[in-house]
């Protein structure tokens, strides 16, 4: 996915003269080239996340669109007082690009896993939070950030191998627009409402419940701010059923967003599971999909969920 | 000599006076310890700003990185006619006009701030993207002894070297009190002015108080061809007020009514 956003990202700056990528000593592989067609727009401060914040802030002020980039915590928490009061406050026009969502980066451990920043980026006003889920979506995402919203953005992005989710040929028949959810699977009897990559695994769980005959529907949650209320309140009111699920930590993510929007509509008639990882730090040392699995996220942990709340 | 420094800044530490009385609030001492500095900036015509446009792309923009003392900008803007003077009354207040921190809100403030160490790496930000953009206005950013015990800023100090930011000038009011004490017993700045040059500043170490010391070096900007220009200037917190001058209080004192008229007599300057 990182890849699709960098392809991306470089077809949009050859057409938008403003747009600066600000580093902090993170993306090699990826980066080079954007810094080969635009020396003049790229910056690499050093392992500076604070500085590469408020760089990038005081860049967009001057009228130009800055990126950070960096993975895990590093463009997130490590420097989110100048996100909160440099860019945020300033409501200054800075993509923050957080590459490795999750445990992404299973094996490495705490220090790169990224599994509190949807709450914590979300809990900022102006700014939009975007988990894409595969690259049809990471590459619509990144075009709409850039394209058609001036302002922050937190672009939780995954790292590398996501398999396909959507039902598409190419990124532009998603008709992807900032806060409005996408189907991807049709479904009366529950719904599933998911963020980012960890969604195939929901999206396998769905198709082996429509073995058993439960028809379930599938809603890809690509913004968390502003969230979309009203695939919620449909989703509420049409099959009375919700799971969410995410590679997030349960406090204040996307399972957090949706309950806040079904009790703020009164749907507290809905019947609703979390999936998420518990509020630990994930110390276990293993790969994403073995942590995932560790902690009951992959698709037969979600297909018996579908199936209890079915019952 | 410098009569207009002298009377500029006298009036912008009343109305500081004025404000921290109002609102009942704290940071006079960091407020007065800059207040000439303030005077030469923008008294003399070294920080470029239209009060009748001051969105103006080619303004220079000067950020007050420490944050808390909002109020000696205040005074300076409304003084050169950013704003009506009457908006000081509200300061602190509920429903007021200019908050306890710098804030962007108010017209002539380029930036808000408040937790110190954020200043100079926007202005770094600033004056890329000026330069990139082949603009001849400055980035000037003022901060506190406080301010240079963050990180962050020597972050910024390491990277604009490197860059050659001509375009910027960093200005420290240097009184050598922070919040719980001198600096020197908490974290030394030392040969302050030699450590910033050594990552590739051009710099100068005057007298903050000095009108004639502030106006030549502004004169000189940039001090040398193809590097930021650091300026810390020896100031004394509190400074004007003898009750409030190099103390550690006078980051936190409330001013009492015969106070505030015991200052500005001192001062002697009409008391708002």
């Amino acid at each position: 996915m990182r890849t699709i956003f960098n392809k991306a990202l470089l077809e949009i700056a050859e057409k938008d003269p403003r747009i600066h990528m600000v580093l902090a000593d993170i993306g090699y592989g990826e980066i080079e080239g954007f810094a080969k067609a635009f020396p003049e727009r790229y910056y690499n401060c050093g392992v500076m996340e604070q500085h590469m914040t408020g760089v990038a802030c005081g860049i967009a002020m001057e009228g130009n669109v800055a990126v950070t980039y960096s993975i895990a915590n590093f463009p997130t928490l490590r420097c989110l007082e100048q996100i909160r009061n440099d860019v945020c406050y300033h409501n200054a026009n800075v993509k923050i690009v957080n590459i490795g969502g999750g445990v992404s980066y299973g094996p490495l451990g705490v220090s790169h896993h990224s599994t509190e920043d949807i709450a914590i980026l979300r809990a900022l006003p102006n700014m939009v939070v975007v988990v894409p889920c595969d690259n049809f979506e990471a590459e619509a995402a990144t075009h709409a950030i850039f394209e058609d919203y001036e302002g922050p953005v937190f672009y939780r992005c995954g790292y590398k191998n996501e398999k396909d989710i959507h039902h598409v040929d190419n990124y532009k028949q998603l008709n992807f627009q900032l806060g409005k959810a996408i189907t991807v699977e049709e479904g009366d009897d529950c719904t599933i409402i998911f963020c980012g990559p960890i969604g195939f695994e929901a999206q396998k769980a769905v198709l082996a419940a429509r073995e058993k005959g439960i028809n379930c529907r599938l809603i890809s949650m690509h913004t968390i701010k502003p969230i979309d209320r009203e695939a919620i309140v449909k989703a509420a009111k049409e099959t009375g059923k919700i799971i969410t699920v995410e590679e997030h930590n349960l406090s204040g993510g996307l399972g957090s967003a949706v309950a806040e929007v079904l009790a703020d509509e009164g749907c507290l008639n809905v019947k609703m599971k979390r999936m998420a990882l518990p509020d630990v730090n994930v110390h276990e040392v293993g790969s994403q999909q073995w942590l995932r699995e560790y902690y009951h996220l992959t698709a037969p942990f979600i297909e018996e969920e579908i199936c209890n709340i079915c019952k | 000599m410098y009569e207009q420094y002298k009377d500029l800044a006298k009036r912008i530490r009343r109305n500081c006076l004025h404000m921290v009385y109002v609102g009942q609030s704290g940071h006079i001492g960091s407020m007065l310890s800059a207040a000439d500095i303030m005077a030469v900036l923008y008294g003399g015509g070294f920080v470029k700003i239209d009060p009748k446009n001051p969105k103006d792309p080619n303004r220079d923009r000067f950020i007050l990185s420490k944050g808390h003392a909002g109020a000696v900008v205040y005074a300076t803007l409304c003084e050169l006619g950013f704003f009506p003077k009457d908006w000081m009354d509200t300061y602190y207040c509920d429903n007021g006009k200019l908050m306890g921190h710098i804030s962007h809100y108010v017209p002539g403030v380029e930036y808000s701030t408040g937790s110190l160490g954020h200043g100079l790496n926007v202005c770094v930000g600033m004056a890329l993207a000026a330069k990139e953009a082949g603009k001849q206005h400055r980035v000037y950013c003022m901060m506190s002894d406080g301010d240079c015990n963050e990180g962050s800023t020597w972050e910024a100090i390491m990277f604009a070297g490197q860059h050659h930011l001509e375009n910027l000038v960093a200005i420290v009011d240097y009184n050598r009190i922070q919040a719980l004490g001198f600096s020197k017993d908490i974290c030394d700045l030392g040969d302050f002015a030699n450590k910033v040059a050594m990552f590739g500043w051009a710099t100068k170490t005057v007298d903050g108080h000095d009108f004639m010391d502030l106006e030549n070096t502004f004169k000189a900007l940039p001090l040398e061809p193809g590097k930021p220009t650091f300026i810390v200037c020896n100031t004394i917190k509190g400074k004007g007020v003898s009750f409030l001058e190099n103390t550690v209080a006078s980051h936190y004192w409330h001013l009492t009514a015969e106070q505030k008229t015991e200052a500005c007599k001192e001062l002697g300057v009409e008391e708002l």
